[in-house]
């Protein structure tokens, strides 16, 4: 049960790297966000019910509900196009998140060591990595945020591993996904919006040496 | 308490905050009768330095490696914070990408401590403090290790401003108010130290020390070139300090490669350093009153301008560039002879030509600025009356470099052997 999650969580990956429009993303982000709940539901056995909560809270509340629309939100109130205007084609996109999924296969040859699976550690990892792929690739400063939250999910697969063990651990995971996200949805919601009509990174090119 | 423990490295970095910070409010207060702001940013921009020397005090004495972490993360809220101008759209810019970047790095400082936690797990241990993992590094799977020690150097990478994070920090020095900078070009570095020598002390005594060693001297050489590349072809002053800064941060960490003498002299350097590069970001504030720009090409005649400051301004310019009487020079003296006594010539041979480089660049520019005069074509400057007194403040703080470098009192040199054990 949890390789078949997992395996559909690296297939979402995909998904963003082919997917050309801004709302299919955020409808995308908001899949990984249900599949982070099921992933926590089969993998933290041990678990009292107040840290149980608390991660219902991060991912069905804050992942699947609250940044989706908020990000809806942003998209309809700035008026962003609906293309997602990757700097790369859907092919070399494609191949490139390919080769991020296989080379974290090749790290991982080793892992498989009794403290976190195999198959754990490629999907933490190739999320990770995907998302920094993500960051570079794209245009428009609200993908940048969305790059910047498929990094977290990535890292909340990762604390599921330790989860049973030093679940403090997972609860400032969360903590760190709630204070970041805010802090970043907010104020590219609140200032940058109001400042730059059009959220293009072409707008922030003015700082140089 | 579990969780927070003096010991002698957050007994320095505390004592340089305080010393750090009592000119930086005094020019806080110059800045903003100046500029006759409204009241609410002063309340704000107080309020985000209180929160601020808050979280670098926390995250100095944590002794448990997630609070530090916690308290990393807090200094990018209010750095963020101090960044800001209401209406600026380049301070904007500058906010964004350091929240952003800064957002990123502390993940990755927390993916490191997931990957340290596995690697305790397997030592049957849940204890993440820095004395356990210290305890437990040598039976840590190497493995995890050197994925964790990897992505936390690289997250602190952002507050130290060494390379590859160290951008953000570049346009928030320039874009912030000098007294800001001049808090986040001090404390705000030694903080990213604080972790990554914490972590570096636990890497070190395990089997990974001689992998950690060659990745510390790659970034730094790294970072020195990046830095000498940028400054030889700078105008802006306030980006020109804030390269310098990254520079000597790539020394201090080079220190810690090279055995108990290194460790010593790369605290010594920071201590001094903190106190010049505030000093110096602390005199641009006057500067910029006086010609209203930071591009040094819009400069000039400073001497005449302001005779004292620009005697304050040499002081400082020989302070940061390490030359004599800086006691900078005293401790990469040291540091560069650990190198050599522990064979790595090549690496003194490339860092000094390197260093050559970059001093002639910062003295290039900052002798123009105070004895040639401005340029014709320029504007006329509206006269501005600088009391002297508001120089002085910068004067104490490079005297105090200097008879930190050439007269360090039994104590301190003490205190900071100590820290030094930590490591070796």
């Amino acid at each position: 049960m949890k390789e078949i999650l997992l395996i559909l969580f690296i297939i979402t990956l995909f998904a963003l790297a082919v997917a050309n429009r801004m709302r299919n993303y955020v409808k995308i982000l908001l899949v990984q966000g249900l599949l982070l709940f099921a992933m926590s539901l089969v993998q933290l056995s041990d678990i009292t019910v107040a840290n149980l909560v608390w991660i219902a809270v991060e991912t069905l509340l804050f992942k699947s509900v609250a940044v989706p629309t908020l990000l809806f939100h942003l998209i309809n109130k700035n008026r962003i196009t609906r293309e997602a205007e990757p700097y790369l084609p859907h092919f070399a996109s494609l191949a490139i998140t390919v080769c991020i999924v296989a080379g974290t296969f090749l790290l991982a040859g080793a892992a498989d060591d009794g403290v976190i699976s195999r198959m754990t550690f490629v999907a933490a990892l190739s999320t990770i990595f995907f998302g920094l792929y993500f960051i570079c690739s794209r245009r428009k400063l609200l993908s940048h945020l969305m790059g910047y939250i498929i990094i977290e999910n990535g890292v909340f697969i990762l604390t599921l591993a330790v989860g049973n063990t030093m679940p403090f651990l997972v609860n400032l995971g969360v903590l760190l996904d709630i204070f970041a996200s805010v802090l970043l949805l907010g104020f590219l919601a609140g200032r940058i919006g109001d400042v730059f009509k059009n959220t293009d990174i072409e707008n922030l090119t003015s700082l140089k040496d | 308490m579990q969780y927070f423990n003096i010991d002698s490295l957050s007994m320095i970095m505390t004592a340089v905050l305080a010393i750090v910070l009592l000119p930086v409010i005094i020019h806080s207060f110059i800045y903003f009768n100046d500029n006759s702001a409204p009241a609410k940013s002063r309340l704000i921009y107080f309020g985000a330095m209180l929160l601020l020397t808050a979280a670098l005090f926390f995250g100095y004495i944590s002794s448990h490696i997630a609070m530090t972490w916690v308290f990393t993360e807090v200094t990018t809220l209010a750095a963020g914070i101090l960044i800001y101008r209401h209406g600026d759209s380049l301070a904007l810019e500058a906010v964004w990408k350091y929240v952003f970047v800064c957002a990123i790095s502390v993940t990755f400082i927390f993916i490191g401590i997931l990957f340290w936690s596995l690697a305790m797990m397997h030592c049957g241990c849940t204890d993440l403090s820095y004395a356990s993992l210290a305890q437990h590094s040598a039976e840590m799977d190497p493995r995890w290790t050197r994925l964790g020690f990897l992505f936390i150097f690289a997250g602190y990478t952002a507050k130290m401003g060494l390379f590859p994070m160290f951008t953000a920090g570049i346009d928030a020095k320039d874009n912030a108010p000098s007294p800001a900078a001049a808090i986040l070009s001090s404390a705000l570095i030694n903080l990213g130290f604080v972790g990554i020598f914490r972590a570096w002390s636990v890497v070190s005594m395990g089997g990974c020390a001689t992998w950690g060693r060659a990745l510390l001297i790659t970034t730094a050489l790294l970072t020195i070139f990046i830095a000498t590349t940028y400054m030889v072809r700078i105008d802006n002053m306030k980006r020109l300090l804030a390269y310098s800064s990254i520079e000597h941060a790539a020394i201090v960490v080079l220190g810690l490669c090279f055995g108990p003498v290194g460790v010593t002299f790369a605290i010594l350097h920071l201590i001094m350093h903190s106190f010049v590069k505030c000093g110096l970001f602390l005199h641009f504030g006057q500067m910029a009153r006086i010609y209203k720009s930071k591009m040094m090409s819009h400069m000039g005649d400073y001497f005449n301008l302001n005779p004292f400051g620009a005697i304050v301004l040499l002081l400082g310019l020989f302070s940061v560039t390490a030359v004599p009487p800086s006691g900078m020079f005293i401790s990469e003296l040291g540091i560069f002879g650990a190198m050599v006594s522990s064979g790595n010539v090549w690496a003194v041979v490339v860092t000094a030509l390197l260093l050559t480089v970059l001093i002639w660049a910062v003295v290039k520019g900052l002798i123009k600025v105070v004895f040639l005069p401005r340029k014709d074509s320029l504007p006329a400057l509206e006269p501005v009356r600088i009391h002297w007194a508001e120089s002085l403040t910068q004067l104490l703080l490079f005297v105090l470099a200097i008879l930190i470098g050439y007269g360090c009192p039994a104590w301190l040199s003490d205190i900071v052997s100590q820290t030094a054990s930590m490591i070796y």
